[in-house]
């Protein structure tokens, strides 16, 4: 009993009929044929899966696809229109911010919404509750921020300021 | 996955109606605990009733100088408001000391006094586990219990409630409003989540179909000198062994009045009366925070593996009522 839904993917549309038991990330790897966000542990725990859902960065993992009928999803397969590694990406290559990169585009994506978050003025735990408008990506806050993208790596402390020279960069996105 | 029908109702009491007929059926919102546990196959409903776009995400000033917070407003939004963090500081502090970004911006209001409990053996369908399978048995009981209840727990179930965010709201005195077949109806916060008694497979007070649609925060008070502090295996992504929400009022040196919860500890977020009690007309020095702290763990009973939380939960309401003291 498949139901038929629209989503747009990295700028374009489909149409497809998924069982409701398929999550976004299942419709994108297998429906679409986006691989980018990748299954590492399927229940909301590791990251790897994360992708922009309507703008804002989410595990892929646990949202029913049928519960986001008309959403406008963005993966790293989007990031780089027309060809061109988006800010993120190539600092992330500039750095070295990855070894196996199984984690790396859930990382990428994550790191895109969370910088837009804090330029939105979006506190962290180790934020004040004082603080007002854009808050500071230091070091302290990328972590706090980062924290459900694991890297069983271990590469954070490439990643860290990766995502700290993107955003340093400017708003480029 | 077992199969379910999905539902999109038109409005709220399309949705409501719809699953009162579907006796099987839950409603769903963010699904980042409900979707993880359908997976696991401890939770196997029939029928999912989708009320995301239903409810409110907005969060409205009231006459009263309080705050309604729409069941649909994501935790994102609710910690970043900054009605919230100036007035209400314990729940902008709450909200994000749980969870990640990314479960955050699905994650709702509602939703988020909703979610299930994290005990093991709620997960491991492999085990017996009287709040998944009634009569099975209590396996954490006996077995493995360093995050389990020291308070309210009874012989068939020790669990505890994770949600960081229904701690600040019980501290606050939130006020949760209910549609359901019967109507609309309030319910104080503390009255929403029961203790497990002989019905450990009930986790709160509500009836089938019953929809929490806003959360009411009544006007601030003393709330804004008020905390959330976490305790947990590490710095973040992790829930609390202990935490505790509180708000303080002191002047001239004397305790005037005190809000206290804390998490982690019982299968509901554990309102302190008693160390408020203890606290008002108290010198506010470390002598009197003890002394409250110590007359609310009086009563803990604690399982093989968990006494630590007695102590922590000691200290930190210590530590947290002098900084509130001097703040």
């Amino acid at each position: 009993m498949g139901v038929e839904i629209t989503l747009r993917a990295d700028g374009r549309g489909y149409r497809i009929e998924v069982d409701p038991r398929t999550t976004l990330l299942d419709a994108l790897r297998e429906h679409l044929g986006i691989y980018g966000p990748k299954k590492g542990c399927d229940h909301g725990q590791c990251g790897a899966c994360t992708i922009l859902l309507d703008g804002m960065r989410v595990n892929s993992c646990l949202a029913l696809a049928v519960a986001h009928d008309g959403a406008e999803i963005t993966t790293a397969e989007g990031l780089a229109a027309g060809g061109e590694l988006h800010p993120m990406q190539r600092s992330f290559i500039a750095r070295d911010a990855f070894q196996c990169g199984y984690c790396t585009p859930g990382q990428i994506l994550s790191a895109v919404g969370m910088v837009n978050e804090a330029q939105a003025g979006w506190p962290s735990q180790v934020t004040g509750d004082a603080a007002d408008g854009e808050v500071p990506l230091t070091d302290e806050e990328i972590s706090e921020r980062m924290s459900g993208n694991l890297c069983r790596c271990g590469a954070y402390a490439n990643i860290v300021p990766a995502i700290r020279e993107a955003a340093e960069a400017g708003r480029f996105w | 996955m077992k199969t379910f029908r999905y539902d999109r109702a038109g409005d709220i009491s399309g949705a409501i109606a719809t699953l009162a007929k579907e006796r099987t059926g839950v409603f769903l919102a963010g699904g980042t605990n409900l979707v993880d546990l359908m997976k696991l196959g401890v939770m196997q409903p029939d029928v999912l009733v989708d009320v995301r776009r239903l409810t409110s995400t907005e969060i409205q000033d009231l006459p009263d100088g309080g705050l309604r917070i729409g069941a649909a407003v994501t935790n994102s939004e609710l910690a970043a408001d900054r009605r919230v963090r100036s007035r209400y500081p314990v729940l902008s502090q709450a909200v994000l000391a749980g969870a990640s970004g990314q479960l955050r911006n699905l994650a709702t209001t509602g939703g988020n006094l909703l979610q299930r409990t994290r005990c093991v053996y709620f997960y491991d369908t492999t085990t017996p586990c009287n709040k998944r399978e009634p009569d099975t048995g209590c396996s954490a009981l006996e077995g493995f219990n360093f995050g389990h209840a020291i308070f309210g727990a009874s012989r068939h179930c020790v669990a505890t409630h994770p949600s960081d965010m229904a701690v600040a709201m019980t501290a606050l005195d939130a006020v949760v409003r209910i549609q359901g077949p019967g109507g609309e109806r309030e319910l104080p916060i503390t009255e929403l989540h029961r203790l497990p008694g002989h019905e450990p497979q009930r986790d709160t007070t509500l009836e089938h179909a019953e929809l929490i649609t806003a959360v009411d925060l009544p006007p601030p008070g003393f709330a804004s000198n008020s905390r959330y502090r976490k305790v947990r295996e590490r710095a973040s992504y992790a829930f609390a062994l202990v935490s505790v929400a509180a708000a303080l009022h002191v002047r001239d040196d004397v305790v005037r009045d005190a809000r206290i919860a804390l998490g982690g500890v019982a299968h509901k977020p554990w309102r302190a009366r008693r160390a408020e009690d203890a606290l008002r007309g108290q010198p506010a020095v470390e002598e009197s925070f003890r002394a409250a702290a110590q007359a609310e763990l009086e009563d803990a009973a604690p399982l093989r593996e968990n006494a630590y939380k007695v102590t922590l939960a000691g200290n930190v309401m210590t530590r947290m009522l002098l900084d509130l003291s001097v703040s």
